[in-house]
């Protein structure tokens, strides 16, 4: 007979994260369809975009040289990747563990919901990481897009993409609760990202947007997510274009840290294992 | 009164969702180490007792107390001490069956080996397989394997051998009953009443969410629901008698017939599944009875009021 545990041993909730990012990145990549309509659709987008729009004129850099159509869309489709990696990938993902067994069965084990928790962002840092590497380098290779060499602008690029990835990723945790079983998850949360990156800057190009639209745009985060990599990828002679004719970084860290916050209170609020009593 | 002396203790536990009553006022204990299986139709109540002490569903009233603790405030520490086999799972499956084990090994503080636990159930040949290629037998004996990975004091299982060849049951038994010898307190559902009968030290009977009958397997029903039957053919013609001495009723039919032997004889002694299923349909029938007489009463009333 095993002896009665009062106590759990400290530490274990870190450690548990740590095993199930490892779970989660594994079994990420072994479901075909997550690995195409999440981890690969932005770089299928820039690819098409690129090659579609070869011959169209995106404005000069500062000497004068053209910006390419890959050089222009690579900031929108990085920006995509982390609103797929994160919030769609795990609102998802979350809604379907949740109607097929899963979050019953690791309810009725000792698992932290905190450990769960690491477990999905981690997974979507370094899926998203990935994702972001592996655009950087079709874009380089590919398209010969000409990548920063400061390295304040990777300081920038790094900050956008963290503080993005997170909010994203407890967006969707937030965002799993809505559909209400796993069947309707994709058919819920797909509208709503797509939508999100059609008003955002990600394929339409956001100065074009009339002003009202821009406007309603900026109170969700994917737009100053794809304006933190503009700032980052595109030269300064863009800049002047942005609403208020400027990159607005401390704007990109209001409102998406804002999202952050909001994400992370209902988050707390509303995450169940299973819903109870149905 | 809880009793918390015993590893599970119910008292009047009601279940109700919405206007309908799940469950009634159901009270039973389990003693530590004992194995206790709780039968019943389909929607009796079986697995709202079962998830109420896993600490899945809210209780309407009533007190409950698993392991000393009560499940509906039951923390993490609590539920290391548990074993949890759920009814059904359909996971997507994108892990191996040891990929699967290890992982949940490591959320225990006691864990046991995962191989012992892979050959315990049978599958040291699919260690390697995704979850999701595996059969439904298959998958059963994961979910098994993963309510017995931690090395819990108390394991819940519902249905589990649901899916099962007759092989794969038998090896099942085996495992259980080695989980038994260890000392650990199981609380089991199922259809199979051999199954109830092979496993269980005692069993309770659930219908229409409430316990119609509960004592040790060789009790339940009483004696008179033990009585053996025999059968025989006469002039073609199937013949029974309930006798408590058989064997000297045997002896009079062959005396009766001249001392020749007496054709298509043989002597029953009633299955916990035969019992199980007159109980609950005395149960259906009393009930269908009261709903009459009720109806019954209602128009003397009214008769009367006349």
């Amino acid at each position: 007979m095993t002896t009665t545990i009062t106590r759990l041993p400290a530490g274990r909730t870190a450690r548990l994260g740590l095993s199930r990012i490892a779970n989660e990145v594994r079994a990420y990549f072994r479901q075909g369809d997550s690995v195409f309509f999440t981890f690969l659709f932005p770089v299928v987008m820039l690819t098409i975009f690129s090659t579609a729009f070869s011959n169209g004129s995106f404005g000069t850099d500062s000497a004068g040289n053209d910006v390419s159509a890959a050089a222009y869309y690579l900031p929108g489709m990085l920006a995509a990747g982390l609103l797929l990696s994160g919030l769609q990938n795990l609102a998802i993902d979350i809604a379907i563990e949740r109607s097929d067994g899963t979050l019953k069965r690791l309810a009725g084990t000792p698992l932290p919901v905190v450990s769960y928790f690491i477990g999905k962002i981690g997974q979507v840092l370094v899926t998203g990481a990935a994702q972001a590497a592996l655009l950087l380098i079709v874009a380089a290779v590919l398209f010969g897009v000409e990548l920063p060499t400061e390295a304040g602008q990777w300081a920038t690029f790094v900050w956008v993409f963290l503080l993005g990835v997170t909010t994203s990723a407890v967006l969707g945790i937030a965002l799993s609760r809505v559909p209400r079983s796993g069947k309707s998850a994709t058919s819920v949360i797909l509208p709503i990202t797509l939508v999100l990156q059609f008003i955002s800057g990600v394929y339409l190009p956001f100065t074009q947007l009339p002003d009202w639209l821009q406007n309603v745009a900026s109170v969700f985060p994917l737009k100053w997510m794809a304006q933190g990599m503009r700032s980052v990828f595109l030269p300064d002679t863009f800049e002047s274009l942005e609403q208020g004719g400027s990159w607005d970084l401390a704007g990109v860290v209001l409102v998406t840290g804002l999202w952050l916050v909001v994400g992370l209170i209902l988050c707390r609020i509303t995450f169940r294992w299973i819903r109870k009593d149905s | 009164m809880i009793n918390s002396d015993v590893a599970v203790s119910v008292r009047d536990l009601r279940k109700r969702y919405g206007k309908f009553v799940a469950l009634d006022g159901v009270s039973f204990d389990i003693a530590h180490g004992e194995t206790f299986a709780l039968l019943g139709p389909n929607g009796a109540g079986k697995s709202t007792t079962i998830e109420i002490l896993e600490g899945y569903r809210d209780r309407t009233s009533g007190e409950t107390s698993v392991l000393g603790v009560d499940p509906g405030t039951g923390g993490l520490a609590w539920k290391a001490r548990l074993g949890i086999v759920l009814q059904s799972s359909g996971e997507s499956g994108n892990v191996t069956v040891r990929e699967q084990l290890t992982h949940f090994a490591g959320i225990y503080p006691h864990p046991r080996d995962v191989d012992e636990v892979l050959a315990a159930v049978g599958l040291e040949q699919q260690h390697k397989t995704l979850m999701r290629k595996l059969s439904g037998g298959q998958r059963r004996r994961v979910d098994v394997a993963l309510g017995i990975i931690g090395g819990p004091e108390l394991l819940f299982l519902d249905e589990p051998t649901t899916g099962f060849d007759p092989e794969a049951r038998r090896q099942f038994w085996g495992l259980i009953r080695e989980l038994k010898n260890d000392g650990t307190t199981i609380l089991l559902t199922t259809h199979y009443l051999d199954e109830a009968a092979a496993l269980g030290d005692r069993a309770g009977i659930i219908a229409g969410g409430a316990l119609i009958d509960i004592g040790t397997i060789d009790a339940i029903g009483g004696a008179e629901a033990r009585v053996p039957v025999v059968r025989w053919l006469e002039n073609g013609a199937r013949r029974e008698q309930r006798t408590a001495e058989p064997a000297t009723f045997v002896a009079r039919l062959v005396s009766d017939n001249g001392g020749r032997e007496v054709f298509g004889l043989e002597v029953v002694r009633p299955s916990l599944e035969d019992i199980y299923l007159d109980l609950v349909s005395r149960f259906e029938t009393g009930e269908r009875d009261d709903s009459l007489a009720a109806t019954h009463g209602v128009l003397n009333q009214q008769e009367a009021t006349r």
